[in-house]
């Protein structure tokens, strides 16, 4: 069952080819992440799904409707939340959600226990210009969520957030395919994607570059563990004399120990005693895209 | 085919409640602004208060009078000329003849009778030329008259005069309609245009075009909204127009409800225009503002255009503020009937439709 199917999209903007080419699928009940910098045509992507603009070539079927022209039978089922907080000025957030509420021909009973939901109940009276940034992203994605869409659609929904708010708002996150709602979210965030995504397309320059699992893609890269140590329990010299360390690197107290076989490199650290305050890190999606796009992930 | 009909009001209840929501949302949003507020209601009523407090109190200075002892004529008048008299002179009686002539010489009276055997005379400065003129001609005309009523001649000719307006002096009259036609530019203008261009800058725009409801549903309650505003502030207006400063509606003054509206959406449209065009929303205030004052100006709302020069006159009537001036000074205070709104209205709805459509042009999301 596919949610989303976007078969060869493409949209200009003027000689800029925003989205190249773009082709691929969310399955119903998955989490699915697009992952790029500012301009990788991640929104514009999205703004073709949800039909807000239409695309120069290619096809899209959201939940098996073609979202452009606009079709007001789609629009109940999928829920958006846009990059901006896009509120009535001077509601307090009560009235905010109800009156969404409202526009989708739901209860306003929904709209509080929604509130209640997001954690917003004890704020349900200020108003949204009195918010801080994680209140004002969870009243939006509460906007996003209150006539219970099939599916829902997050632009940046942690973007320029603390992160403790970020952490704060990852369990609301987590928490929207639990009934086997679809979501998509774009984000700068590679932690992000990795932890909440169960697929992730990396986007860069219109084109998405590659779309797997976290974990799949961060193993493709094939990639050596990187073994960090206390420089003063363990010598130099020592460390390239254990067995599978392909190279070291010493920065002031700390060595690393590169290796493709970390698990005899951990045994002989063990072994050594030198165990105090290891690091391990294996690739992360900071490394795929660095493979993929060939520059260092800069958001 | 029952449940497609059931679905059909069903769907047109939601989206009642769709617009029922917004007009509720937008209002609350205008109301708890408390700069628009100001701007929509407050400060147009200033300009009434003091407006109306400046020209009352300079219309209603009568000419004043000194009787020195008893004048046969003023005290046998009869009740009607009596009346007249009054009307014109603030009439007060002394017994020194000197000391009112000083009173006169000083300014503090405009003149001072005395009759001696059917001779009056009259002490008057001739400081303020057309006072002295008025004072004259108004004395010498109450002689006549009563010379004729002695008589016993019919007379030949007889002179009545009626004023082509309302029949009262009071300045109210004619500010009222104008500043309330500035008022309802102004609030009218500045919402649409604040409305526009924050909402396209919160994206709220384009969220709404998310929401199962049609861009008629979102323009209609911006309408109402607006539109409930300007009738308030036509009520408000009038309402202390009549109770503080003594303004009088003439018969047909209902005619100029539908001509506000038209006003209203006329400039809602000059507001999209600005919106459209501005990238911010204070630009957007800004340049509705740089449209509404000089054209208030230009249309009379604050002071009458009977004296300017013809080529200000004819820049005048290309303004769609003038019309919508003139339309409500017609039924409100110059006794006209209602059908005097029908060529303001169609040059409103005109030009509304003219500069919604280059609005419209203009607009990008």
């Amino acid at each position: 069952m596919t949610a989303i199917s976007v078969e060869n999209l493409s949209i200009a903007y003027g000689t800029v080819q925003a989205v190249d080419h773009v082709t691929f699928e969310v399955r119903r009940g998955e989490f699915f992440g697009i992952l790029g910098t500012n301009g990788a045509g991640k929104t514009t992507t999205l703004e073709m799904i949800e039909g807000l603009r239409k695309p120069d070539g290619g096809s899209i079927q959201v939940l098996g409707r073609s979202p452009w022209p606009r079709d007001s039978e789609l629009l109940p089922r999928i829920g958006v939340q846009l990059q901006a907080s896009s509120f009535f000025e001077r509601l307090t957030a009560r009235e905010q959600i109800g009156t969404f509420a409202s526009l989708y021909g739901v209860d306003r009973s929904a709209a509080d226990s929604m509130l209640e939901a997001v954690g917003l109940d004890d704020k349900a009276d200020a108003r949204v210009e009195d918010l801080s940034g994680g209140q004002t992203q969870r009243l939006s994605i509460a906007c996003a969520l209150v006539h219970d869409p099939e599916l829902v659609i997050l632009d940046e929904p942690t973007a320029s957030l603390d992160p403790h708010a970020r952490r704060n708002l990852w369990d609301i996150l987590r928490g929207l395919t639990h009934s086997g709602r679809t979501v998509v979210i774009t984000t700068h965030h590679m932690d992000e994607a990795e932890a909440l995504c169960d697929r992730v397309a990396i986007m860069d320059a219109g084109r998405i570059l590659e779309l797997d699992s976290p974990a799949a893609l961060i193993r493709s890269l094939d990639s050596p563990a990187r073994i960090a140590v206390d420089a003063r329990t363990l010598a130099a010299d020592d460390a390239t004399r254990i067995n599978g360390v392909t190279g070291i690197e010493t920065d002031h107290d700390v060595l690393t120990l590169v290796t493709r076989d970390p698990s005899t490199v951990l045994g002989e650290l063990a072994r050594l005693q030198c165990l105090d305050g290891v690091q391990v890190r294996t690739g992360t999606l900071d490394d795929v895209f660095l493979t993929v796009t060939g520059r260092e992930y800069n958001p | 085919m029952n449940d497609t009909a059931a679905e059909r009001s069903s769907a047109k209840a939601s989206s009642f409640a769709a617009f029922g929501a917004l007009c509720v949302a937008i209002m609350k949003g205008f109301v708890r602004d408390r700069t628009s507020v100001f701007f929509a209601l407050i400060f147009p009523l200033m300009f009434l208060v003091l407006f109306g407090g400046i020209f009352n109190f300079d219309q209603s200075s009568q000419i004043k009078m000194i009787q020195v002892g008893d004048v046969a004529l003023f005290d046998n008048l009869p009740a009607d000329a009596r009346h007249g008299l009054d009307e014109l002179f603030d009439l007060s009686r002394s017994d020194d003849l000197a000391a009112a002539i000083a009173n006169v010489r000083d300014g503090d009276a405009a003149v001072a009778v005395i009759e001696s055997d059917g001779d009056l005379v009259a002490h008057y400065s001739q400081t303020d030329q057309v006072k002295a003129a008025t004072v004259q001609g108004a004395l010498r005309s109450f002689v006549d008259g009563a010379n004729v009523a002695m008589s016993g001649v019919a007379p030949a000719f007889s002179l009545r005069t009626e004023r082509v307006e309302d029949e009262s002096l009071e300045a109210i009259q004619f500010i009222t309609p104008g500043l309330l036609g500035w008022a309802v530019a102004m609030s009218a203008s500045f919402g649409a245009a604040a409305t526009l261009n924050g909402w396209r800058n919160s994206k709220l725009l384009r969220r709404l075009q998310l929401a199962p409801v049609s861009t008629r549903t979102i323009v209609g309650s911006r309408l109402v909204v607006t539109i409930a505003v300007a009738l308030f502030q036509m009520a408000v207006f009038l309402g202390l127009g009549t109770a503080l400063f003594g303004l009088k509606l003439s018969g047909a003054w209902l005619a100029s409800v539908p001509l506000v509206v038209i006003g209203t959406l006329c400039f809602m449209a000059v507001g999209l225009l600005a919106g459209a065009v501005a990238k911010t929303t204070e630009g957007a205030v800004n340049m509705a503002n740089f449209i509404v004052l000089p054209m208030s100006f230009l249309s009379g709302s604050f002071f009458p255009l009977d004296n300017a020069p013809s080529w200000l006159k004819f820049v005048s009537n290309l303004l769609p503020l003038k019309h919508l001036n003139e339309g409500m000074t017609d039924v409100m205070v110059r006794g006209q009937a209602w059908t005097a709104i029908l060529q303001p209205a169609l040059i409103l709805a005109g030009f509304a439709v003219v500069v919604t459509f280059a609005a419209a042009k203009l607009f990008r999301w």
